[in-house]
């Protein structure tokens, strides 16, 4: 029987689909054109540009230190999230897990504006630490949920095993727990460091002044800055982003 | 010292239920020790309670003179086998094996011999790189012994340790526990809800039902001189019949069991003219014959018809119809001497037992347990 055809015609108009806008954006980058649309010629003035520009510098590191800051901490606070929500099984823990799961249900825009308000009620001044605790608020739940579903595989005797053996619950965790929770961990922490790095609405609500991150320096470059500086640095980032999926993958083949 | 292991009127209760109910138990040093129980009957908790996992309601547990009761597990001198084997899915056989000893901070090149003594005891020294999930069931297992006897452990707990094996592999593991036990001389406290494991095993068990204990003995004591009617039926099959004292003649009397016939059966208990008793007698005891034998005054005889046949290869099963009454029995053979006529269905055939092959059953608990109580003190 002849094979249909038709699921390759699919795969080709998903790829399409997937990869075109990317490809004009790679292409875009180089085009001499100001405001792109017709070729003018071959150029890298656009990266140039980009790496003088100081103020893009500055909404990296800020982004970066926003990222890294809250990765870290809702990690941390994730997992014993996590932890406390597969081990005990009492009635406030029903209620744990609806608050665990709301920040990935509400609205962006929504969270913005009550995170705005409750640190505008607090007097708190809005700047790197307000997007720090914001994106800590919200990746807590990206965290926890994947540990979460690390901890269902879980058998808790292997911790009652440790003990046994004479180790201290701490050693157990440390030694046994933690290495077993690692993928889930490590997965949750991509999330939450991806999440942050590319918020936008909820960052727009709770930044100040000095705390613009490269989301928002992006948009406003968007209005009233060069669009071309913006293809070239879009396409340093995916470029970044293959070399990291790419090494992360070689690393976990070398393990098997 | 040889009450090395004590549990004293141990209680404990899961919010409204009742699992363990004042139990006493002692475990000499040395002896494979089983609590035999269905599940559910709370032995797994016991178990837990002596490895540290549980604490009691109300009672204690007393370890070579030391009322351990309150310390945390990774404090106490005993280390558990799991029935699921709970082996670190990230650590190697061999770090598996070493965990015990690297908590307690030893010397890299004492550790290094030990764990190989351990890994060639399990004959697993190949596989010592190999990460558990690479190990068949049997392997697991093993590895799970030496990682819990590797800290040389007062008393080894074993949590239904075979019970994901399948049986050629079990029957295997169960000589290989034995061996184990013989080389290393610990204290075991072997959980299981598997008689034959039991029997096959033990010093001593501890037959224990809804949280109590309903018997304790060597396992030749379970089986052909049950105390209660749990006990005769978990343990084999039996024949249960109640029936009236009707004459006492120390040390046998005569029972008439309405339905069935009269009795003649051994007073292992203190008896009395008039009492109601309970007796079970195994199916292996009954002898079978076409005619009616010619045996001693002690001997009960009694013609009945076959009903069931089954045969089961190495021995035969026969259910035999006496008055109201259809008796199990089983022989070896399906005859015993070649050239005797087959016994087959519809059979009118002659079942004798001796009288010391009935034994009385204690049916209330309440006497029971007040008579242990006296008989430990």
């Amino acid at each position: 029987m002849k094979k249909s055809r038709f699921p390759l015609y699919i795969t080709i108009a998903i790829l399409v689909f997937f990869y075109l806008p990317i490809i004009i954006v790679f292409a875009q980058s180089f085009n001499a054109s100001r405001f792109g649309g017709a070729w003018k010629g071959f150029t890298f003035d656009w990266y140039w540009k980009l790496f003088s520009d100081k103020n893009i510098w500055h909404a990296l590191t800020n982004t970066l230190i926003i990222a890294v800051s809250s990765t870290f901490v809702s990690v941390i606070l994730g997992t014993i999230a996590a932890f406390a929500l597969y081990k005990y099984k009492t009635k406030l823990q029903v209620s744990h897990n609806v608050l665990i799961y709301f920040p990935l249900v509400i609205p962006d825009i929504l969270m913005g504006i009550s995170l705005l308000l409750f640190f505008v009620s607090l007097k708190i001044g809005l700047g790197l630490l307000t997007i720090f605790l914001a994106h800590v608020t919200f990746s807590i739940s990206y965290v926890a949920m994947v540990v979460l579903g690390r901890f269902q595989d879980f058998d808790y005797s292997i911790m009652e095993a440790a003990l046994d053996l004479g180790a201290t619950w701490w050693t157990a965790v440390r030694k046994i727990m933690i290495p077993y929770l690692m993928p889930g961990i490590a997965a949750g922490g991509l999330l939450a460091f991806t999440l942050s790095l590319d918020d936008f609405v909820i960052t727009f609500f709770v930044s100040g002044p000095d705390s613009t991150t490269l989301p928002l320096y992006i948009y406003s470059m968007m209005r009233h800055g060069s669009p071309s500086v913006i293809n070239a640095l879009s396409v340093l980032m995916v470029a970044f982003t293959f070399i990291v999926v790419f090494i992360s993958k070689k690393l976990l083949e070398a393990k098997e | 010292m040889d009450d090395f292991l004590i549990l004293d009127g141990i209680s404990k209760s899961f919010g409204k239920h009742k699992v363990l109910d004042n139990i006493s138990l002692t475990v000499k040093k040395g002896e494979i020790f089983s609590f035999l129980g269905p599940s559910g009957c709370g032995k797994t908790t016991l178990l837990r309670i002596c490895a540290g996992f549980e604490e009691p309601d109300s009672g204690r547990v007393i370890l070579n003179g030391v009322d351990i009761t309150k310390l945390s597990p990774n404090k106490r001198q005993v280390n558990t086998v799991f029935q699921n084997y709970a082996l670190f899915p990230n650590l190697s056989v061999f770090e598996n094996i070493a965990f015990g000893l690297r908590v307690s901070g030893i010397k890299e090149s004492q550790l290094n011999d030990e764990v190989g003594k351990f890994l060639e005891l399990i004959q697993l020294t190949s596989h010592a790189h190999k990460k558990p999930d690479k190990l068949s069931g049997g392997q697991k297992q093993r590895v799970a012994i030496a990682r819990a006897l590797i800290n040389k452990p007062n008393v080894l707990l074993l949590d239904e340790p075979l019970a994901a094996l399948d049986l050629k592999l079990r029957q295997r593991m169960l000589v290989d526990l034995d061996n184990i036990h013989d080389e290393v001389g610990i204290t075991f406290l072997y959980v299981t809800h598997d008689q034959s494991e039991a029997m096959s095993l033990s010093d001593n068990i501890a037959v224990i039902n809804e949280g109590k204990v309903e018997q304790v003995g060597t396992p030749a004591q379970i089986y052909e001189a049950p105390r209660t009617s749990f006990v005769a039926a978990f343990i084999g099959d039996t024949n249960f019949f109640e029936g009236d004292v009707i004459e006492v003649d120390e040390p046998y009397s005569k029972l008439r069991v309405d339905g069935f016939t009269e009795v003649l059966a051994y007073n292992d208990k203190k008896i009395k003219k008039g009492d109601k008793v309970h007796i079970s007698i195994r199916p292996e005891k009954f002898t079978l014959s076409i005619e009616k034998p010619d045996l001693s005054e002690k001997y009960n005889s009694i013609k009945g018809k076959v009903e069931e046949i089954i045969y089961l290869g190495y021995h035969t099963k026969y259910w035999v119809r006496v008055n109201e009454f259809l008796v199990e029995t089983k022989r070896l053979h399906d005859r015993y001497m070649l050239d005797e006529k087959m016994i087959t269905w519809g059979d009118e055939i002659w079942l004798s037992w001796h009288a010391d092959y009935c034994y009385r059953l204690w049916q209330s608990l309440k006497a029971k347990l007040k008579k242990r109580r006296t008989s430990y003190k």
